[in-house]
């Protein structure tokens, strides 16, 4: 199955996806040395982002987060590519940007697709292109 | 986005890695915010000062990036960790990568100001500039109080515009996007500054757009302003508030309930070891305020105030931080409480604030219990 999207930052990865609806804040919530999200009210608490595709809401809170996100990548604990499915932020696109993460932005969709963690995702920014490779 | 072609090629490297990197950076933002081009700005505030905020990895990125960029703009930076004359309680270790942080910044041309109320120590752009700040509660200041443009912006995106002298042209640096499209009805008495924090937190997280009018309620002071300013910037979408606009689009209601559950979720002690007062640091008004509220009187507790060096200079020429000192109270410059390494889990298990932004930080990233209370009730309580 393949999805339109649009795109945020360039690039291409393939990975399994990690689904949140909940937005985060990068700063206070996820652990950059590990990438484990460490916010005990979040529903993701405890899972890594690490190597997978993040498909979340949006960033919320410190203007710092941005960092943390390259944080991550420095210590190989980022995700592979990063999918907004409320709002592209600017702190997850500055992030993004500056880490060489692929950043795509989907309207409605949840609308659109059932996602959940475990699929293997696909996500080609630089052709606004996500193909879903293997359901759960 | 479009960039003209002196941008494509400063996005290519013409002018080196750093242009570049800020240029992918602006190019990104520009795409997440639909705007349709760059502008140049007036002023850039970066926030990433402190080394307990970005860590090593930012340290590391900042010693390199900074080594061929320069600030085309008045640039004003972020609290560090600590106070450049005070640091007997600081790691050598952490003085040493802090001070890196501050001297990558200071190459390429920002001001030494280590202070998120830039808008009270500094010259200010006219009303109607464009400018790029990163500091939550700045922003949102800036947008409502001074009527200045900026979105709510990264500590990278505001480097990049500090280096480039742009931004994009989008979200709040667009007057029709700036009108509210949602309203809260406060119906609470707002009888302390802790009311406003609580009202702008309960917006940040329940208003998902950037821009909210707020009816039936009246500022009275730049204290109401700064705390409803940095309640609203702490979490979620929110950059801007205007006061009683017409009421269109989504209506919520703000009242004694949500008043109390808004506190319940940052409120996590009855009692606090530590007083803290300042996130945001405090300015000149609330300096006076407090030291008529503790005049002849002692704290029982240690209490620090964080606040702006320049504030710190003029309040200590009116003799103003001689009174306050005579209460017991520390002052502290440079710095502020969020991800103070001042205030951990060694040295107390609670602390006492009526800041609902550095409630939020002492939670959840010191890790330390906080009792919730307004300054009026903080100086009666922990004062003989």
């Amino acid at each position: 199955m393949r999805i339109k999207c649009q795109k945020i930052v360039g690039g291409h990865a393939i990975g399994d996806a990690i689904v949140t609806r909940q937005p985060i804040n990068f700063l206070t919530m996820i652990d950059s040395a590990t990438g484990k999200i460490s916010y005990q009210n979040h529903e993701l608490f405890g899972k890594s982002v690490k190597g997978s595709v993040l498909v979340f809401p949006k960033a919320v809170g410190s203007s710092v987060g941005a960092y943390r996100i390259y944080a991550m990548k420095a210590a190989s604990a980022a995700p592979v590519a990063v999918v907004c499915t409320e709002q592209a932020d600017i702190i997850t696109a500055s992030g993004c940007a500056i880490s060489n993460i692929p950043m795509v932005k989907i309207a409605n969709a949840f609308a659109q697709v059932s996602f959940e963690s475990g699929l293997r995702l696909s996500i080609d920014a630089t052709n606004e292109e996500i193909v879903i490779m293997r359901n759960k | 986005m479009d960039l003209t072609r002196r941008e494509e090629q400063l996005l290519n490297g013409a002018e080196g890695d750093a242009i570049s990197s800020a240029y992918r950076i602006l190019s990104a933002v520009g795409e997440a915010t639909s705007a349709s081009k760059l502008v140049p700005i007036e002023w850039a505030h970066i926030s990433g000062v402190n080394y307990n905020t970005i860590g090593e990895a930012g340290r590391r990125f900042l010693e390199e990036f900074c080594l061929d960029a320069k600030v085309q703009v008045k640039t004003t930076i972020n609290p560090m960790g600590f106070d450049r004359d005070n640091t007997s309680s600081i790691s050598q270790d952490f003085i040493h990568k802090q001070m890196s942080i501050v001297n990558s910044y200071k190459s390429i041309g920002v001001k030494d100001s280590f202070t998120c109320t830039p808008y009270e120590a500094y010259h200010l752009p006219k009303t109607g500039s464009f400018v790029s700040l990163a500091e939550t509660n700045a922003a949102v200041f800036a947008n409502s109080m001074l009527g200045l443009l900026t979105n709510k912006e990264s500590a990278l995106s505001a480097l990049a515009s500090a280096i480039t002298g742009k931004a994009p042209l989008s979200e709040l640096r667009i007057n029709e996007l700036r009108t509210p499209k949602h309203t809260i009805i406060s119906s609470l008495e707002m009888d302390s500054e802790l009311s406003y924090g609580l009202l702008g937190y309960f917006a940040g997280k329940e208003i998902k757009a950037s821009s909210v009018s707020l009816n039936g309620v009246q500022i009275r002071g730049i204290r109401e302003a700064k705390a409803l300013s940095a309640g609203i910037g702490t979490m979620g979408d929110l950059g801007m508030f205007s006061l009683n606009s017409e009421s269109k689009g989504e209506v919520i209601s703000f009242g004694k309930s949500e008043a109390r559950s808004t506190r319940d979720d940052l409120n996590s002690a009855e009692r606090g070891d530590i007083i803290l007062f300042g996130s945001p640091q405090l300015g000149l008004p609330e300096l006076n305020l407090l030291a008529k509220d503790t005049e002849g009187k002692k704290f029982t507790k240690p209490c620090f105030i964080f606040c702006a060096r320049q504030i710190h200079n003029q309040a200590k020429s009116t003799g103003l931080v001689d009174r306050l000192e005579r209460t017991g109270a520390k002052f502290m410059c440079d710095c502020c409480i969020c991800l103070t390494p001042l205030v951990t889990k060694q040295n107390a298990d609670s602390v006492v604030t009526n800041s609902v932004k550095g409630a939020y930080y002492m939670n959840n990233a010191n890790k330390l219990n906080v009792a919730l209370q307004d300054s009026k009730s903080i100086t009666k309580e922990y004062m003989t």
